[in-house]
């Protein structure tokens, strides 16, 4: 099966380190990933809460030039990593398919622009296609550096599992804790995996942001975490890049490494760090890798 | 039957329309006069009128009246559904000496005045419906019941507490009854309990009497451990198959003394106690408690080493001193006929795991309520203790109302038992613990004899009520007084706050679900279920212990859930319709059979192949089909694909439907 | 339309309910009050598989513009096996129509249980709608019959130009 990439803002920006790490990744597992030709905003942030019209309609124009270049294909998997994106296109997939009279607007602005949508998309995360559309044994088959004895908290925020998509439990989602135990790691019960991480609030409304990041992290130091992963751009950013300040204001010295879920996979593959984005971290996994590793200090 | 009243000696038909108001329930939408000046510009109709509730006695009065002065020979009612009230006016034309089958119910009730908002559509819409029955009804023909015997014996699938009343109900009345159950003893949910609502009742002390009564009566025959494989048959005659799983203990010489479990060369249990629902372990061979019916071992195949992998010492063996051990038992099929079926086949209570957020089975220390039903039984794994996995008691215990009920992502329904079995619950454990017990509750829901005052007691026994669905339950600690603890969070929707509870234990109140092979079983008994999976009654007010299918009826929590008095009256009232059906002797059939015009058969056997009951039979000397009537059940398919038109159908012909078609199009 | 009002279209359907299942459905509707479109008739026989080819025939000529027939799901037939012979006849028919000219969205095969009231009033007003759209149904003379294209359409190759994708 091949898959379209829709990459969208942050993974061009901010989330770097993603995209590398799931490029990498995803030749590792030798799954082809083309990317989305001429991909434009998914309507997310701004448009959805401004004109949700807009935002659908952007939404659209990705699923219409992704089956343009699904060619003669059934389905095209078209794989969204940022969950806001995933989210926006999930909605719009929903809505375009329940509401004929959006659909028909809708309709009407893609011919205006030469395009056609056609029901034949499957919006898909890249933890669903690890998870579902492979046998396990392809990712541990591919560990060289087993994440023997670390601990880890899966974090999954709010969009990837609610409300519209289905391929995880919406309250104690299983995919990212999967993919960790495959490839040896440890995974720390911690309750608060779909909890707010303070999302937009940390721009516009910081101290409600940081107690949010803050209620986080403090809660997965005290269960003792060596590391936590994510599958957000912005969760990833609001919880690694505030550690000091949180530090500052709530007295409490917190230091914890987080990182993409797929920088963890490709770690663990034995790729390099360059090739993972993991040179871009404010805080280094390298002490959590080194005692996976029995302390033994490795550099990729 | 009364001498039939072949009608029309002049060859030309008079039939009666009667237009029902129903009250307004037809008259409200339909322009009831507007159909009867209608009616009577129909070809050969010679009464039309219209009456305020044709199926009460003055209404079927007029009928007979004017079936007695001769002005009419046909009937056509046009009011509610026919299966509603057809029974009622075919009766009504047999007291005045007519035959019933010269009858036609026009539906203008269930399908034009309930489901048409605009009136005069709904009117011209009841009109063409009453051209039809008019139109077809002129080649209706006089008909007769045929009457079957019906065998006496009753089966009752199912052990719990509704097919142990049902089948003592029976017993008792002179009947016999086969009372089949899956598990290898009797006694079903009610057996696990410790008390019953709101009497506080021992629910063993009531129920085991009960127990021993279907052991011990002479006109019950018990198979437990066994499954109905196969029904075939109709009303009064069924023939059914049950399956009987070897349990490797003869039956008849076993006397319930255990030494053979403790015999076995596993010194402590080694799988699940289903009986105890997981709490504790059981050998592999085992009884499943004490008051057991009957109080006979039972070898599991699963595990039993020398089943499944023949070679163990077999000390059972030599402790029983009966001989009483068969490892060479087979599966064995029982054939049996009886006249009526009772289905009391429960439910299973819902799986806590499918609502990750309450944590269960992630947790230790939460419970479902079952669970806790059998840890404050006396005879149950902990011996009547409620304790925590690590041996203390609880200081403090949150009991969830609602899993898997009222909740659209699980079940809708109310599972009705949940309200009062948790402030059952949380009696006991209070008795048991002196601990703090909170409810969380959505609606407190008492509606019962003597459990409003129950709840009330509760309130006094100063437990906790707080209003509002439980979000969430973790050990997500934030203050150190919940260090440790397991933390329910909710809204107090009384006060409108969230509120955050630690608790050492949680007691999940699991709703009632159906069986997951229901779809299996109502195959198999050929009955219907509702979207979720209940057993559906064939009236919802007025037959409500009825199926679809005549002779099979329902009792207890397979038609929907119920508590134990509801089950039992139930149970009481299937036997009751049981009996009425097996006490007459005799079943009516509806003459709907099809039957052969034999000058225009031509041999062909399209039809053989297509009857599912072998009514039809090839006849070699006349190179012609033949019906069997007694075995055709009247499904019409066979009409369907004769080519020549020779095979017809009693009561919907060819020329039948082909003019209801006319009657029906010609006014629209 | 040759209402010189214009009025809509108002199409005449009649149905087929197998009386275990679907005519039981029908009232339960009722007794749930859901209310539907008043264009279709039901006519009662006791399982689809009665339904004759000829009765759909007979109610075309007589003016239906639709038909709709009602049985059990698949593997609840309350005769076992009659909602399996209804499909059978009902394959070949929508064929067969469709030589003869008539559209084959003007006939329509459901499986609806007893306990299934929701999707009585779902299907009759989807179906009045969808008739309703093709009009009224037009039998033409037998001169001018024409088999509608329902032969599998031969394939033909396509082509994408370089650079299209973009």
């Amino acid at each position: 099966m091949s898959y379209i990439y829709y990459p969208g803002c942050s993974l061009k920006s901010t989330g770097r380190a993603y995209e590398d790490s799931l490029l990498a990744v995803f030749e590792a597992l030798d799954i082809p990933l083309q990317e989305l030709e001429d991909w434009n905003c998914c309507g997310a942030t701004a448009y959805m809460s401004i004109s949700e019209l807009k935002a659908f309609a952007l939404s659209a124009r990705n699923f219409a030039l992704a089956e343009r270049q699904n060619g003669e294909n059934d389905f095209a998997e078209m794989v969204v990593p940022c969950a806001a994106c995933y989210l926006g296109l999930n909605k719009a997939h929903r809505y375009l398919a329940e509401h004929p009279e959006l659909r028909e607007t809708i309709d009407r602005a893609l011919e205006a622009g030469g395009l056609k949508y056609n029901d034949k998309i499957h919006v898909r995360h890249p933890l669903d296609v690890l998870i579902n559309d492979l046998t396990p044994d392809k990712i541990t088959g591919l560990v060289k550096r087993p994440l023997e004895g670390l601990k880890v908290a899966c974090y999954y925020g709010c969009q990837l599992v609610r409300p519209y998509s289905d391929f995880d439990d919406q309250h104690d989602p299983q995919t990212m804790d999967k993919i960790v135990k495959m490839l040896g790691g440890e995974v720390v019960n911690w309750p608060l995996k779909t909890r707010c991480c303070g999302g937009s609030l940390t721009g516009i409304v910081q101290d409600v942001g940081l107690r949010l990041s803050y209620i986080l992290l403090a809660e997965a130091r005290k269960r003792g975490c060596d590391l936590i992963v994510t599958a957000c751009p912005l969760c990833q950013f609001n919880l690694e890049c505030y550690q000091s300040r949180i530090s500052g204001i709530y007295g409490h010295k917190i230091k914890i490494p987080v990182i993409y879920f797929t920088q963890l996979m490709g770690h663990a593959f034995g790729l390099s760090d360059e090739m993972l984005g993991l040179k871009r971290v404010f805080v280094s996994p390298a002490r959590a890798f080194s005692k996976a590793e029995g302390g033994q200090h490795v550099h990729g | 039957m009364s001498t039939v009243n072949i009608p029309s000696p002049n060859g030309q038909p008079k039939i009666g329309v009667y237009v029902c108001h129903c009250g307004i329930n037809i008259a409200g939408r339909v322009d009831v006069k507007e159909t009867v000046a209608f009616a009577k510009t129909l070809p050969n109709v010679t009464v039309a009128t219209e009456y305020k509730f044709m199926c009460s006695d003055p209404g079927q009065e007029m009928i007979q009246k004017d079936l007695r002065d001769g002005k009419i020979d046909r009937v056509v009612v046009a009011s509610c559904s026919p299966l509603m009230h057809e029974p009622t006016f075919r009766r009504a034309m047999i007291a005045a000496d007519a035959n019933p089958f010269l009858f036609q119910m026009a539906n203008i009730r269930e399908h034009v005045s309930w489901v048409t908002l605009d009136k005069n559509a709904a009117t011209e819409k009841a009109k063409a419906l009453i051209a039809a029955a008019v139109k077809r009804i002129v080649l209706h023909r006089p008909l007769e019941k045929t009457r079957v015997p019906v065998t006496s014996d009753v089966l009752v699938v199912g052990g719990g507490i509704a097919g142990i009343h049902a089948a003592l109900t029976l017993a008792e009345a002179g009947r016999k009854v086969y009372l089949v159950e899956k598990e290898p003893t009797i006694g079903g949910h009610m057996a696990k309990f410790d008390k019953t609502f709101p009497t506080l009742d021992c629910s063993a002390c009531i129920l085991t009497p009960k127990m021993s009564a279907v052991r011990a009566h002479p006109n019950i025959i018990l198979w437990t451990y066994s499954e109905v494989a196969e029904v075939e048959g109709f009303v009064g005659n069924f023939k059914v198959k049950v399956k009987r799983k070897p349990r490797y203990i003869k039956e008849d010489l076993c006397v319930g003394c255990y030494e053979c479990v403790e015999a076995c060369v596993f010194k402590k249990g080694i799988t699940k106690d289903e009986f105890n629902v997981g709490l504790s372990k059981r050998r592999p061979i085992y009884i499943p408690f004490p008051q057991a019916t009957p109080l006979v071992a039972v070898i599991d195949p699963e595990t039993c080493v020398q089943i499944k992998r023949n070679k163990c010492k077999k000390p059972c063996v030599d402790a029983c001193e009966r001989d009483a051990i068969d490892f060479d038992q087979k599966v064995e099929i029982k054939e049996i006929d009886v006249g009526a079926i009772i289905l009391a086949t429960g439910f299973k209570t819902f799986d806590a795991s499918r609502i990750s957020r309450y944590g269960y089975g992630k947790y230790p220390n939460i419970y479902t309520s079952l669970e806790v039903e059998r840890m404050v039984n006396a005879a149950g794994p902990t011996g009547g203790e409620v304790h925590l996995q690590n041996g203390e008691k609880p200081k403090t215990v949150g009991i969830v109302h609602c899993v898997g009920s009222r909740d659209s992502k699980t079940n809708a329904y109310c599972s009705r038992v949940c309200c009062m079995y948790s402030l059952k619950l949380a009696h006991l454990i209070k008795e048991r613990t002196e601990a703090e017990v909170y409810n969380f509750y959505i609606d407190m829901r008492t509606p019962g004899k003597g459990y409003e005052e129950f709840y009330e007691k509760l309130l006094k026994e100063n437990v906790h009520f707080i209003r509002g669905r439980v979000a969430e339950i973790s050990d997500w600690a934030t203050i150190p007084e919940e260090e440790g603890k397991l933390v329910i969070r909710a809204e107090d929707t009384l006060i409108g706050a969230v509120r955050r509870i630690p608790v050492d234990m949680v007691v999940l109140s699991v709703g009632m679900e159906p069986h997951e092979n229901v779809d299996e079983v109502r195959r198999l008994f050929n009955v219907s279920c509702s979207h979720e999976g209940w057993f559906l009654e064939r009236h919802p007010k007025l037959a409500p212990v009825s199926t679809f299918t005549d002779g099979v009826f329902l009792a207890g929590a397979c038609q929907g859930p119920k508590d134990i008095p509801d089950s039992v009256a139930q149970a009481g009232a299937a036997a009751a319709e049981a009996l009425a059906l097996i006490d007459r002797g005799y079943v009516e059939l509806e003459p709907n059979t099809a039957y052969l015009q034999e000058e225009f058969c031509s041999g062909c056997k399209t039809c053989l192949g297509l009857c599912p009951y072998g009514a039809i039979s090839f006849n070699d000397e006349k190179n012609i089909s033949s019906v069997n009537g007694a075995l055709c059940k009247g499904c019409g398919t066979c009409v369907a694909a004769c080519p020549s038109g020779a095979l017809q159908q009693n009561l919907f012909t060819d020329e039948q439907i082909l003019h209801e078609i006319e009657g029906v199009i010609s006014y629209v | 339309m040759s209402d010189n009002d214009r009025k809509q279209f108002e199409p005449r359907i009649i149905a087929f309910f197998c009386n275990w299942c679907t005519y039981t459905a029908a009232d339960l509707a009722g007794t749930a009050r859901m209310a539907y479109s008043p264009n279709v008739r039901v006519i009662r026989i006791m399982c689809s598989g009665r339904l004759d080819p000829q009765f759909i025939l007979k109610a075309f000529r007589e003016g239906a513009d639709g038909v709709l027939i009602g049985g059990c799901h698949p593997g609840d037939c309350h005769y076992q096996e009659g909602n399996y012979k209804a499909l059978r006849r009902f394959t070949l028919l929508k064929r067969f129509l469709n030589m003869m000219g008539i559209e084959k969205e003007r006939i329509r095969l459901e499986w609806i249980a007893a306990s299934e009231g929701d999707k009585v009033q779902k299907v009759i007003n989807e179906m009045t709608e969808q008739v309703r759209k093709l009009g009224p149904l037009k039998l033409e003379p037998a001169s001018q019959l024409q088999p509608q294209n329902d032969r599998v359409s031969r394939v033909e190759p396509v082509t994408i130009a370089e650079g299209e994708a973009s």
